[in-house]
């Protein structure tokens, strides 16, 4: 099953690997990775979404909880936290359908950020599922290339549920 | 108010030395407080600081600096090994038998990277450890200067914490911080990459008492509501069994041990980090447990209907096939890492805390309950297994005029005192000969390399326990081939005047992958024969030790007083059979109870259920993949149940 982890660190170098690091030496394949800053500068934010049973979750946890520069991981799996990527798309455009594409960009709320001579690059924010349908529809006109941040995830409480 | 006072002062003395973490030395109170001095002196004015002593170490190029200042003190004492593992391994076996952290200081590149297996060792026994590397300056990190090596990222894997230092103005606290994380908690090695330029800065030195680190906050009191549920279990249980790990060692919880296996009459079995944390000569004392414990030991574990795991890790080198490991048993899992619990076994009471605290307040909540032994069935039938199947019988002595290497270690284990000795092994046959017939009372009087299982830790961590306790005869056990990997320090040893004592089970052979090619690979003897070894005699008098070689049997009792007598260091070569197995033995992938070789006196004093030899026509590459359960145990998709040695064998057949 699938975990949204959100982990608060210590802002200094190297932690990004030490926390990647022991998820994969441990055995466990990162899904999605995203990190940033946080509103104190000392620390920041990894969202991490892990694929594991229970057994193998709490296992991730308890030893992402032994390194000294994790200072709180919190599961926003089952919180109905707000989960949001930003994705890049670079669709085909040939001049007589641009319209076409610029229609259904509009009913996604998504932005055109560029446009070119063949193509178009165009810039949506969402959740996964309205991300893919983004996604599907403009294969038809052919990718060019699709490039997604990994998802970050905020918890819809004021007081955070901690992960142990 | 008074009355209170005597609560919080007797519950202080339930906590163990590492739950404390303070400086051992005077911390911000020594001569060299507030005064203004370049990075290296800081460095070492830190360790002054925390009350080291002795250090280990090798110099280099980006850590000249460093010895230059080492070069001015008069408290700390450097060792200089012949290779940095050497030194590392040093300051592990000196952490070992004292309980306070050891110090290993080393250059950049190639220095730090000799580290790495010593690092790993101390890491996977949880070793509390504090290894300085020197580093190139800051402009160049990342440019592939000489000697370069990234070796905090190269380590990540195998510390507790490490730092690589960025201003000196973080210098004295991250000493502090790394002398604390190593030797609290579940203590580890910590690694501090200190860059030249830093070292030859210009700083004021002011070393802190406290540390602040609001992520680190190891949990030393045990859940009341656990350690209750733990005893309810425990005064209605009729096959109890206490399982002691390392982490008793580390916690110093050897007497609450002592009083809750008397007080409840629980039979104790010890790995092989946790041996000497109970007394041998405890009627209690069932010895090794695991691959190449006794019989009676892994019956007692398998028949058990409660297991108290106390600072033990069900590693599968105890468990065997993990599904029949102690299939009757309720666990109560005592551990100060919550990490470790329920990582193998699943735990019906989980206890995370100090194994002192916890087994103290079992034996309060016990004692207030009126609790009383109902384990007399039980002892008796142990008992009747340990008659019956003992380790060693004179029938199976299978030639009169070569040496028996268990009888080597009985007499070794005779002629030593065992509160006065330090027993250090290397790894493989001979580490579990010592283990089956080698007594020890104390804990930190019985050192080897559990987890990783490291060939050429236990001679140079021989010479860090004997300069770490000069009060006491320190001997290590050795394989000719683990010696051969470090031997090197027999020069470290002479230079220094360390009266290590090293006796070596010489096979001529790679005995313990030897075993497993004779059992398992149809005798493909592949690359496991060191004949012609060199002259161990000749090798140890280059080095200015005495030395011996015995091959008959008669000579061993002489010997060994002889070489235990000598003043300085002595090696004595102990010629056995490249044909000796170690038994009994479950073999990889099989249940505990499920025992190889071990000696029936019911049947006549013979071995029994000897390993038949492997069919010609099947890979036995089966069988020891087998020893996983014949899958990859790091797949969390993978439900499937695990597999047999047979069932495995007959899918590959099928």
């Amino acid at each position: 099953m699938k975990h949204v982890l959100s982990v608060l660190v210590e802002n200094k170098p190297g932690v990004l690997s030490r926390v990647t690091g022991l998820i994969s030496r441990r055995g466990f394949n990162i899904e999605s990775l995203s990190v940033g800053p946080t509103e104190d500068p000392t620390m920041s934010r990894v969202t991490a979404i892990v694929n594991a049973d229970e057994v193998g979750y709490e296992q991730i946890t308890k030893q992402l909880h032994k390194l000294i520069s994790v200072h709180k991981i919190t599961d926003l799996t089952d919180e109905g936290a707000i989960e949001r990527e930003l994705v890049l798309i670079k669709v085909n455009a040939t001049p007589d359908r641009r319209n076409e594409i610029i229609e259904i960009a509009n009913i996604f709320r998504a932005k055109i950020v560029d446009v070119g001579r063949s193509s178009l690059i165009i810039e949506a924010t969402g959740d996964e599922e309205k991300l893919r349908g983004l996604e599907d529809l403009f294969r038809a006109y052919g990718l060019k290339e699709v490039i997604r941040t990994g998802k970050i995830a905020m918890s819809r409480n004021s007081k955070d549920r901690s992960a142990e | 108010m008074s009355a209170k006072k005597t609560t919080e002062a007797s519950k202080s003395e339930r906590r163990s030395a590492a739950s404390v973490g303070a400086p051992r030395g005077l911390g911000s109170q020594t001569a060299k407080q507030g005064k203004t001095m370049l990075g290296a002196e800081a460095i070492v004015a830190s360790l002054e600081a925390e009350g080291v002593d002795i250090v280990f170490g090798y110099p280099g190029g980006q850590a000249i600096k460093i010895y230059d200042a080492l070069f001015d003190s008069t408290q700390l004492h450097h060792v200089l090994a012949r290779h940095e593992q050497g030194a590392v391994h040093m300051a592990d076996g000196y952490a070992r038998a004292t309980g306070r952290p050891g110090v290993a200081i080393v250059t950049s590149g190639p220095g730090a990277t000799n580290t790495v297996t010593g690092i790993a060792t101390a890491y996977m026994d949880s070793i509390p450890l504090v290894v300085i590397t020197g580093q190139v300056p800051r402009p160049v990190i990342g440019t592939d200067s000489f000697q370069e090596s990234d070796i905090v990222g190269i380590t990540m894997p195998v510390v507790k914490h490490s730092f690589l230092l960025q201003s000196t103005d973080e210098l004295t606290a991250t000493f502090r911080e790394a002398f604390h994380i190593a030797s609290t908690g579940r203590p580890g090695p910590v690694l501090i990459d200190v860059p030249s330029d830093l070292a030859g800065a210009e700083m004021v030195f002011e070393y802190p008492d406290q540390v602040s680190i609001p992520s680190y906050k190891p949990t030393y009191r045990g859940n009341a509501k656990q350690i209750r549920a733990a005893c309810r279990l425990l005064e209605d249980a009729r096959r109890p069994i206490l399982y002691v790990g390392g982490g008793v060692v580390t916690s110093e919880a050897s007497d609450e041990l002592i009083r809750l296996a008397d007080l409840m009459q629980i039979p104790v079995v010890t790995t092989l980090m946790g041996k000497g944390a109970f007394p041998a000569s405890h009627p209690l004392n069932l010895g090794a447990v695991g691959m190449h414990g006794a019989k009676y030991s892994n019956l007692a574990v398998t028949e058990s209907d409660l297991l108290i795991a106390v600072g033990a890790r069900f590693s599968d080198r105890v468990t065997g096939k993990l599904s029949e490991f102690a299939p009757h048993a309720d666990v109560v899992h005592i551990d100060i890492d919550p990490a470790e619990i329920g990582k193998v076994r699943e735990a019906q009471v989980p206890i995370v805390g100090d194994a002192k605290g916890v087994l103290a307040g079992m034996i309060d909540q016990l004692v207030k309950d009126d609790a009383h032994p109902q384990t007399q069935a039980w002892i008796e039938t142990i008992s009747g297994w340990r008659t019956r199947f003992p380790f060693y019988h004179p029938n199976i002595k299978e030639d009169d005029a070569e040496i028996v290497p268990e009888l080597v270690m009985e007499e070794l284990s005779d002629q030593l005192d065992p509160r006065a000795s330090v027993v250090v092994t290397e790894v493989g046959q001979h580490q579990m000969w010592a283990h089956q017939f080698v007594d020890r009372e104390t804990p930190r009087s019985w050192l080897s390399s559990g987890g990783l299982g490291t060939m050429g830790f236990g001679f140079p961590a021989a010479i860090g326990a004997a300069l770490g306790c000069p009060d006491k005869q320190v001997v290590c056990v050795a394989g000719d081939g683990s010696f051969q990997m470090n031997s090197q320090e027999m020069a470290t040893a002479a230079i220094n005047g360390v009266p290590v004592k090293v006796m070596i089970l010489d096979n001529r052979a790679l005995g313990m992958v030897h075993q497993w090619q004779k059992l398992f690979y149809q005798q493909r003897y592949s690359e496991t024969i060191l004949e012609p070894n060199p002259d161990f005699v000749k090798l140890a008098d280059a080095y200015g030790w005495q030395a011996e070689r015995i091959d008959e049997p008669g000579q061993v009792s002489d010997a060994i007083a002889r070489m235990l007598a000598h003043d300085g260091p002595y090696l004595l070569d102990v010629k056995i059979s490249p044909e000796q197995n170690v038994y009994p033995m479950v073999a990889p992938g099989s249940a505990l109870d499920d025992v190889m070789g071990a000696i029936d006196v019911a049947v006549g004093a013979v071995r029994t259920d000897m390993p038949a030899t492997p069919a010609e026509d099947r890979s036995p590459c089966a069988t020891i993949d087998a020893q996983f359960g014949g899958r990859w145990e790091s797949d969390p998709d993978d439900k499937h149940e695990r597999m047999s040695a047979e069932e495995f064998s007959e899918t590959e057949g099928a």
